[in-house]
């Protein structure tokens, strides 16, 4: 069977979200492969979260945010920026891709964007494969 | 006079540095063993060996302390017998409660560890590639073993239950002698807790900027390391641009680190509501870098992200290990 990769995307509620919700009323076309936590912000996204679903077997995860100017809360996205620059560096020092992790700003008017984003990431995992702590795990079960 | 407490120490995959700092209490140590009786302290300080812990009943002993992480089978076998033989456990020193500096190992292949051990560095002489192994026949009749290698660090916690955390790498002595207090007159936090004064490195810190009314939100344009200069020493090493860990680690050691003029790199433990100390640390990092010169200037200067935010902590950590 081809592989369909799992993405767990943290979407603040103020844009990606909203920019989801767009994309669905637009009916555009993007591969089922996003699973969407709403969050307040996209500064509430701690590292532990991305952690977490790459720990338990996610093979991508998106953290969408509004673009730079428009965060509800002022600079919650320059925190973002900042952290996910150095999570994604820490990721690949346990040695996964990067590119595992991706950082968006998708606003709640990108509709479009955000189904480009997804199709877009699906395609690059499916490039990638699995996560490959499920390969261990397959391993190990065999 | 009440019966005096059975105490018993361990030591697995650690330096010893930990039960060294039992022995730096002094004189103090003295006064303690007027309610406390040792009655095994293995492989360093005691002449007594595995199989004498085996042999006791279970639960004889009152409070055990396990300093180190567990890297070997026996490590793994020792960590369950003493839990058998002990009524209360402590997971002693930051090896025992999160994996220590050792944990770094699991940034690593075996192969890469053995290699650099017993091939590669100047000092070694190897010409066979010989390793350890579990087994080795010598002379085709004396069948010797090794403890056998694991695939990685764990902490003791992810082998057996434990009763009580002491962080440090090693604990400082006066915090040891607090801890044996708590533990002589039976004031103890609930179980699972840190033995701890509950405060962070910040708040026991002379440098504190609130405390000197230079408080306010800390941004940085440059990221320092400690060969880059020398800090102030009464200036908060964030402020100055050196990364320092002390507001989100405890500060059982009296702030140590900064007495000395460098920065609190966590081996004193996370502080309560903690799951992930090396992600913690980021979050905090990440909360000061003023722009993304500061960014890539730590990236640049820390060229092993997990190795630095998770120096003490790694196989306790949300990834305990390198892929
Ligand atoms: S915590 Fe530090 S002092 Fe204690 S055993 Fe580990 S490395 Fe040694
Ligand atoms: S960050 Fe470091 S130097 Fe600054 S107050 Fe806290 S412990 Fe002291
Ligand atoms: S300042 Fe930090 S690293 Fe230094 S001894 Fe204290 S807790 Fe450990
Ligand atoms: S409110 Fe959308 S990123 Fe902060």
């Amino acid at each position: 069977m081809s592989f369909s990769p799992n993405i767990v995307g943290f979407a603040c509620q103020w844009c990606t979200y909203a920019g989801a919700d767009l994309a669905g009323n637009l009916r555009c076309k993007y591969p089922p492969t996003v699973k969407l936590i709403k969050v307040p912000c996209s500064g509430r996204v701690k590292p532990e979260y991305v952690l977490q679903a790459l720990a338990q077997g996610a093979d991508g995860v998106l953290v969408g945010g509004c673009h730079f100017g428009d965060c509800h809360y002022k600079d919650g996205n320059y925190k973002t920026k900042n952290r996910m620059d150095l999570l994604s560096k820490l990721i690949a020092d346990m040695g996964f891709d990067p590119r595992r992790l991706r950082l968006e700003w998708i606003s709640g008017a990108e509709g479009q964007k955000f189904a480009k984003v997804i199709t877009e990431f699906t395609e690059e995992l499916i490039a990638l494969g699995p996560n490959p702590l499920k390969k261990e795990e397959e391993l190990i079960n065999e | 006079m009440s019966e005096k407490l059975k105490v018993g120490f361990l030591l697995l995959g650690g330096c010893a540095g930990c039960e060294m700092a039992v022995v730096d209490l002094s004189e103090k140590l003295v006064d303690a063993l007027a309610h406390l009786e040792v009655v095994f302290w293995a492989p360093t300080v005691a002449d007594v060996k595995y199989h004498d812990l085996e042999a006791m009943d279970d639960g004889y002993i009152d409070v055990a302390f396990i300093d180190g992480m567990i890297r070997l089978d026996e490590h793994i076998h020792m960590a369950k017998v003493m839990r058998k033989k002990a009524k209360t456990l402590i997971a002693f020193g930051v090896c025992a409660a999160l994996g220590g500096t050792a944990g770094m190992g699991s940034l690593h292949t075996k192969e890469e560890l053995f290699s650099k051990a017993f091939k590669n560095t100047t000092t070694t002489d190897n010409p066979d590639n010989v390793y350890p192994s579990p087994h080795c026949l010598v002379d085709g009749k004396y069948d010797l073993t090794l403890p056998a290698y694991e695939d990685k660090v764990r902490t003791l916690n992810q082998i057996v239950d434990v009763d009580y955390y002491i962080g440090g790498c090693p604990p400082h002595h006066s915090h040891v002698e607090v801890a044996i207090g708590a533990l002589v007159t039976k004031q103890l936090p609930p179980k699972g807790s840190w033995i701890t004064n509950g405060k962070a490195v910040c708040d026991v810190c002379k440098r504190n900027p609130t405390r000197n009314g230079n408080g306010g939100r800390i941004m940085v344009d440059k990221v320092l390391r400690m060969v880059d200069g020398i800090p102030d020493d009464n200036v908060c090493l964030l402020q100055q641009g050196y990364l320092c860990f002390g507001p989100i680690t405890q500060g059982d050691c009296g702030g140590s680190c900064l007495n000395v003029n460098i920065p609190c790199r966590g081996c004193g433990g996370p502080i309560p509501g903690n799951e992930d100390y090396g992600a913690q640390a980021l979050t905090s990092i990440a909360s000061i870098l003023g722009s993304e010169d500061a960014t890539a200037s730590l990236m640049e200067k820390y060229p092993n992200l997990a190795k630095f935010f998770y120096r003490y902590a790694l196989p306790s950590g949300t990834l305990p290990r390198k892929m």
